[in-house]
């Protein structure tokens, strides 16, 4: 089974994001930069499809050169090849998945797996937008992915609001990982040294046949007013006193 | 002119709660614009829903009933609206940020050639609005520069619609072809808590609950106590104490309960995204330093195990008292 897997480039979530003095966009500087966290699952399912039913694993970023830095992570993690198509400025969700839409006609893979949110802008749109684009089915939030004896369908276990909502596709599908999908694994020694000669093609989005026409623009970037806490009680008695006769909300 | 429509989502012959809260977005925009409101409703047997939902200040509502639209798919809810967009043209559609909405507003934004906006928490103009992003760090006002637009809402930060005048309900029949999707089931989690969005209280556990035992013994049971929805950080969630349903946060669910009771939570940016709007919050935790403390209006530097048995039973008294 050939599986394409998305892989973006985004600051270290467990750093506070933090704006330019300016206000023009986010302070990236000292930043280290990461795998999506979704999108590293979604790169671990690849592999394991794969490591069962044989099969190659591509992985696909968007972004300028840095992005190399991810898409070699995943290589080291086991994936096969790399396809990076170069864009200086970030695309809204809508250009990602036209960008996944070219090179899914390129490389026609059977799954197509993707993180269900990227971190940075919390859109959760991209793989949805891209299902509609190819017409093709789409089962997000996954929890466990099964495929049929014949490889052509693909049993999808969905994190829902409420429970586990179970759904059959059709493959060609886009199916999105959440958290409990597995435990990404960490790129070996042998690994990483294997991936510096793994390729890693480079596409730009003239070669894809892509002018960009932003649906979404951000016009103004803001800090959320801070919460003010930090007030301490010593007991559980004092904590009960305050619940019931300052803040009256037991 | 095309009309707004919002997404009636429905569980057991009900609209969920989240609805009504999408209905006060579109009513806001319909000031904005002059557009009429309406609903849409899919499934088997809604003409019901679509009863009780006309009666919030909408003009029409639309139901939809086909065997194929009975148990939702995106697929087959975006096709359906693709026919009503054809027939009275949607300018705007507008879901609550559900997992049913964010399944499939994009599939429906990419179906009518729009834009999308996610998760927003304000109107600020017939095409700006705010949206969080970055866990909730950052608040961004983004413009969506398409004739048509999409929206999901963040239910929390719009008030709920109250009961205002009756339009009427349309059955509008549409043809929806087999899709190669098949909803297969559904595993409910029963529970008789209170749903954690709309929970007046919620009780969370974290990290330093240690097991799904112990989320059980002082979690769960200092939730049922008082009345409360259950919640957990991502940490608890991905140690396997508790299902994911339960997870508040960037990758979760967003509360913002009268009463937050934040339990072995150290406070990670993503979790406080989920909860910081939250009335009041509470936080125990052993580490005086944890990041939890600095949002919460009280907080109890104290081992858990020791201080929530006390706390049960001293809230749960309180609470039989009235």
């Amino acid at each position: 089974m050939k599986v394409l897997v998305s892989v973006k480039r985004v600051p270290d979530p467990d750093v506070k994001a933090r704006l330019k003095k300016d206000k023009s966009g986010v302070d990236t500087e000292n930043l280290k930069f990461v795998i999506n966290p979704f999108d590293e699952i979604a790169v671990e399912e690849g592999l394991r499809i794969k490591e069962k039913h044989g099969g190659e694993v591509v992985v696909v970023s968007i972004g300028g050169k840095e992005s190399t830095e991810q898409l070699r992570t995943a290589l080291a993690m086991g994936a096969d090849r790399a396809i990076l198509v170069l864009s200086e400025v970030p695309l809204d969700s809508y250009n990602v998945a036209l960008v996944f839409s070219k090179v899914y006609e390129m490389e026609k893979p059977d799954l197509i797996l993707m993180g269900k949110q990227a971190v940075d802008d919390d859109s959760n749109q991209a793989a949805q937008m891209l299902a509609e684009l190819l017409k093709i089915p789409q089962a997000t939030f996954a929890y466990r992915i099964n495929f049929s004896q014949d490889l052509k369908k693909a049993e999808v276990i969905r994190e829902v609001d409420g429970g586990l909502e179970t759904v059959e596709v059709e493959l060609p599908a886009v199916i999105t990982a959440d958290l409990r999908l597995n435990e990404p694994r960490y790129a070996s020694l042998p690994g990483i040294m294997k991936a510096k000669s793994k390729p890693l093609k480079e596409i730009s989005l003239q070669e894809l046949g892509i002018g960009v026409r932003p649906r979404i623009e951000i016009v103004e970037l803001d800090e959320p007013p801070k919460r003010k806490g930090g007030r301490k009680v010593e007991s559980v008695d004092e904590l009960v006193d305050k619940l019931h006769n300052e803040a009256k909300v037991i | 002119m095309g009309v707004i429509a919002v997404l009636g989502e429905h569980k057991g012959g009900k609209l969920i709660k989240a609805v009504f809260s999408a209905v006060s977005a579109g009513k806001i925009l319909s000031e904005k614009t002059g557009k009429e409101l309406v609903g849409v409703v899919f499934g088997k047997d809604v003409k019901g829903v679509a009863q009780e939902m006309v009666e919030y200040g909408l003009k029409k509502v639309y139901y939809l009933d086909h065997p194929l639209l009975k148990d939702y798919t995106a697929e087959g809810y975006s096709s359906a609206i693709e026919q009503i967009d054809k027939s009275i043209g949607i300018d705007y559609f507008i879901a609550s940020a559900t997992t049913t909405g964010k399944d499939l507003l994009p599939r429906l934004a990419a179906k009518l050639d729009a834009g999308m906006a996610s998760d927003i928490c304000e109107v600020v103009s017939e095409n700006s609005f705010k949206r969080y992003i970055y866990a909730g760090s950052i608040i961004a006002t983004v413009k969506v520069n398409s004739p048509k637009i999409i929206l999901s809402i963040r239910a929390t930060a719009f008030p709920k619609a109250e009961k205002a005048g009756k339009g009427e309900v349309v059955d509008f029949k549409v043809e929806v072809e087999g899709f190669k999707k098949r909803y297969v089931k559904m595993e409910e989690a029963k529970s008789e808590r209170p749903e954690l969005p709309e929970a007046e209280i919620v009780v969370s556990g974290g990290r330093g609950v240690k097991s799904a035992e112990n989320f059980k013994e002082y979690i769960e049971k200092l939730a049922d106590a008082i009345g409360a929805a259950v919640g957990a950080s991502r940490a608890a969630v991905d140690s396997g104490f508790c299902p994911n349903d339960w997870q508040v946060g960037q990758t979760g669910k967003i509360v913002a309960p009268n009463l937050y009771i934040a339990i072995g939570i150290s406070g990670a940016i993503q979790h406080l995204a989920g909860m910081k709007d939250s009335k009041v919050i509470v936080a125990i935790n052993k580490d005086p330093e944890a990041p939890i403390f600095e949002v919460a209006d009280y907080g109890l530097v104290a081992d858990l195990f020791k201080v929530v048995p006390e706390l049960r039973e001293k809230l749960a008294k309180l609470k039989a008292e009235g």
